[in-house]
């Protein structure tokens, strides 16, 4: 049994995988590699999962999605820079469904460990023996700000794996040793003048066995990674001939929308679609059981027939509006914790000891959509016993096999391609776009429908970044807090994406809930952090940051407070506080205030904040700058600082950061979804905005490099955000904002 | 009904209230013009009628009045227009869905203002929504396009 048996024992909750399941194949299994998915065409070679290469030059596979993060620009740099590629020579494809493609440190990140702690021995076999299951579970999933992690050794090693078979290749070609030869710009080239390229090689090359462990070139001599290079997709994304999944064309293709019950699991009890059906173009109806679909010759006749149809929707299973999904959620600080993933010294006994001297407050965060510029959709083709299916997404394995079971067929029936995701922010890891574009496939065999959902269909059918409501309470020293408890009430994403994507809901200590709470790197003598589960079946899941999206914003808005009451300036208590702890997090706490000229005190009429979060392994702070104006407050400044340790691609980092400092401002300032009679009430862009051009600051970013480890960046930007902005409302108005959207409080430009 | 749309005629039969977008999609296969909202809220859907920048998606194609230009009407991979070279020089897409209707809005602009402030970059682009936060680089890369058309 050994390290699986001691796993199996302890019941880690970790991402949304089933971890227990995958331990019982054993130590044999986890080693093994899977087999390479990719099958060469007539004139192609491939020399691993990563590489295939034909008389055009090579494409690279990349494992994870694109959906704007530049990664598959990363990824390919880093097989680029081994293999020895001349930038831009070469395509790049996202891996079809395939456990070769597995994240490998998707779950490690999952396990309730503080990421800037050093790693015991403990840690470390965890997180060794976790790198080996999801190619069991065939996790290939986009998220979690992992790519990098993931793909930094092994997309290197395939690499260099493969420029050592190529130069072997021409070794044996030409009589010579491998070691004479040299490479360049996908050429392998003699001494005496031989030259040959990697398409002329690759045929060549079936017999030779590919190194395991490559040498890999020190950073001194990387001419791509730590480099700002241009990314691959700028030229097809400026011509509108990038393709996405809702792009998708196929001969004799028709058009289909869909409209589920808007009371979010609830059933649909009858329909009447006569209406629709009469309407020319209309080409069939089709009962989803919870929902109707219907197909016809284009989109919009689709969403014309659909509206035209009268449902009778039964309730929800949830309560049917705000206040009592709030309630639902309050009444989880009064049921048994799942966890205390912070609990050092005895913040009790400083409670007890001065009763007079704790400061409380409590904190609300709402649910919230999504709202990826492309709506969800997808094509899918039911051709006799095969499946074909074109869907952004970040989960191929998954939404291959959802599709598959929806049409009874097994998954390996099923073609799955993923082309270019307009946005993701988590919410393409699911799958309901894939099984009901697979429903309305089975329900015209033989013909390819294009299943687009309506807008008012994507924001009212989210997995809603859950609503959140936090307790905390302090005792203030001199110099910051001596202790420090907080109290976190919310559904449970870890909890419900499992049980929809892997088939049960692990128990155990749920990190998701209280990221960005119990790990940050603050010497708190007496600090406390304990998360509650909230049982509510409103479908909730993945949202840019997770967890660090809402406790991001109590924690650093209570230091704010904490801060404030004593007269200490915010910027200087959290570096006393990061003192001897973390030093990374530290200079980047120096370096946004260095950047932003903090002084600790503004002119009237302007206001600052700061706020720090740690997340995803990238310590970020932000500070944010508000005006006063004739028309309301403005966002006028953001300066962040972070830390990714290893920066690949400084450029597109800097906008990865900028991305998110958007997508949490937006959030803060507007984002909110509610719900009433069972339904989500926001239905489109104008009841469910974000910042525009008029009202989006100028955003400067650093990138230090203090940190050991790698990290990935596509997420961090956010957390900070919205707790440093309504710090800076505070030092504007001397207002303190304890719920989100700011909007209800503040009058914004 | 004849449309045409980057300088090709087309003979489409689709009801006249029809919205311009879907004809172009779904009948005409001119994908890269893109459906975010239906509402006229997000602006992906933008492109040139008489060269006037419109939303498509409420745009019924009885009320098109003038030769429509999309995104692959302003330039092509092979030869792109200022404004896509500016696009790239400023690395401005990241998912890059909503980027062909903030082309489409900010050639509108820059052929009607040759040399638009900040201010006039806001009330002209603030219509088009951009869930990846590009909006510094739109505006950099707006500036930047405009100097290179003001050079010849």
């Amino acid at each position: 049994m050994g390290r699986a048996g001691t796993i199996a024992r302890r019941s880690f909750m970790i991402g949304s995988a089933a971890i227990l399941g995958g331990i019982a194949f054993g130590a044999y299994k986890l080693r093994q590699e899977p087999p390479n998915p990719l099958v060469p065409g007539k004139g192609q070679e491939t020399l691993n999962p990563y590489i295939l290469i034909d008389g055009d030059g090579v494409t690279i596979i990349t494992p994870r999605a694109e959906m704007g993060q530049g990664n598959q620009t990363t990824l390919a740099a880093m097989v680029a820079e081994e293999l020895d590629l001349a930038w831009g020579s070469f395509r790049i494809m996202h891996g079809p469904p395939a456990a070769a493609y597995a994240n490998r440190v998707l779950l490690g990140a999952g396990l309730p460990f503080k990421d800037y702690e050093e790693r015991s021995s403990i840690q470390q076999m965890f997180e060794r023996v976790l790198e080996d299951v999801p190619k069991l579970l065939a996790l290939q999933v986009t998220g979690g700000s992992t790519a990098m992690r993931d793909g930094f050794v092994k997309m290197r090693v395939a690499g260099a794996s493969a420029r050592a078979v190529l130069m072997e290749t021409a070794a044996r070609k030409w009589g010579v040793e491998a070691t004479s030869l040299r490479t360049r710009d996908g050429v392998v080239l003699a001494p005496d003048g031989k030259r040959a390229t990697y398409s002329e090689l690759a045929p060549l090359a079936i017999d030779i066995v590919p190194p395991q462990n490559p040498p890999l070139k020190p950073a001194s001599q990387w001419r791509y990674l730590g480099k700002s290079m241009p990314r691959l997709d700028q030229r097809a994304k400026v011509t509108g001939t990038a393709a996405y999944a809702i792009d998708t064309r196929l001969d004799g293709m028709l058009f289909a929308t869909i409209r589920i019950s808007p009371r979010l699991g609830g059933e649909m009890r009858k329909f009447d679609a006569e209406t629709a059906r009469r309407m020319p173009g209309v080409k069939k109806i089709v009962d989803l059981g919870n929902g109707v679909g219907v197909i016809a010759t284009n989109t919009w006749l689709a969403f014309k027939a659909a509206e035209a149809i009268d449902i009778d929707w039964g309730p929800a299973p949830y309560p049917a509006d705000t206040d009592g999904i709030f309630a639902r959620i309050e009444q989880a600080f009064s049921q048994p914790q799942n966890a205390t993933l912070r609990d050092d010294g005895d913040p009790d006994r400083i409670f007890a000891a001065n009763p007079d001297q704790v400061v409380t407050a409590q904190y609300r965060a709402p649910f919230l959509a999504h709202t990826t510029m492309e709506p969800m959709n997808a094509t899918a083709f039911l051709d006799g016993n095969r499946l074909k299916i074109w869907a952004g997404n970040q989960s191929p394995v998954i939404n291959r096999n959802k599709a598959a079971e929806a049409v009874g067929l097994p998954p390996e029936a099923v073609e799955l391609t993923t082309p270019f995701l307009g946005g993701g922010f988590g919410r393409r890891s699911e799958f309901d776009f894939s099984r009901y574009a697979a429903l309305m496939a089975k329900a015209m065999p033989g013909t390819p429908v294009k299943t687009t959902w309506r807008r008012e269909e994507d924001i009212t059918h989210d997995f809603y970044r859950p609503g959140a409501l936090a307790r905390f309470r302090a005792v203030m020293g001199k110099d910051g807090p001596v202790a420090l408890e907080g109290r976190i009430a919310a559904p449970s994403v870890t909890r419900q994406s499992s049980a929809r994507l892997a088939g049960f809901a692990p128990p155990g200590p749920d990190r998701g809930l209280v990221e960005g709470a119990f790990d940050q790197p603050y010497g708190i003598p007496n600090y406390r952090i304990i998360g509650h589960i909230a049982d509510l079946d409103i479908p909730v899941g993945y949202w840019r940051s997770v967890g660090n999206s809402y406790n991001g914003f109590f924690h650093e808005c209570f230091l704010d407070e904490l801060a404030a009451a004593r007269g200490l300036d915010p910027v200087e208590m959290r570096l006393r506080l990061m003192k001897d702890v973390h030093e990374p997090s530290l200079k980047v706490v120096e370096k946004v205030a260095e950047m932003a000229r903090w002084e600790g005190s503004t002119a009237s009429g302007v206001g600052r904040g700061i706020a720090f979060t740690y997340s995803f392994g990238a310590p970020t702070a932000e500070i944010v700058e508000v005006r006063d104006s004739p028309e309301g407050i403005r966002i006028t400044n953001v300066w962040a600082a972070t830390d990714v340790g290893v920066a690949l691609d400084p450029r597109n980092i800097r906008g990865q950061i900028m991305s998110g400092v958007i997508y949490g401002l937006s959030a803060a300032v507007m984002g909110e979804i509610t719900f009433a009679d069972g339904m989500v009430e926001q239905q489109n862009f104008p009841d469910y905005d974000a910042l525009r051009m008029n009202n989006a600051p100028a955003i400067a970013v650093e990138v230090l490099e203090n940190k050991k480890r790698l990290c990935g960046i596509g997420e961090p930007g956010t957390p900070p955000a919205m707790p440093a902005l309504a710090n800076a409302l505070f030092d504007l108005t001397g207002k303190r904002a304890r719920e989100l959207p700011l909007s209800r409080m503040f009058d914004f430009a | 009904m004849e449309l045409t749309v980057n300088g090709k005629t087309y003979n489409v039969d689709v009801p006249p209230d029809m919205p311009l977008l879907w004809v172009l999609r779904d009948e005409l296969g001119l994908a890269g013009t893109k459906f975010g909202c239906g509402v006229a809220a997000c602006g992906a859907c933008t492109v040139h009628v008489g060269g006037q920048a419109v939303r498509s998606c409420v745009t019924p194609v009885a009320d098109v009045d003038g030769p429509v230009t999309t995104i692959k009407g302003i330039g092509t991979p092979q030869a792109l227009s200022i404004i896509q070279q500016a696009w790239i020089e400023n690395q401005v897409a990241q998912c890059g869905y909503c980027q062909s209707g903030q082309i489409m809005q900010a050639a509108a602009l820059l052929a009607e203002n040759p040399a638009p402030t900040d201010d006039d970059i806001d009330a002209a682009m603030e219509g088009n929504l951009c869930r990846c936060g590009t909006y510094p680089r739109i505006r950099a890369a707006i500036h930047a396009a405009a100097r290179r058309l003001q050079e010849g």
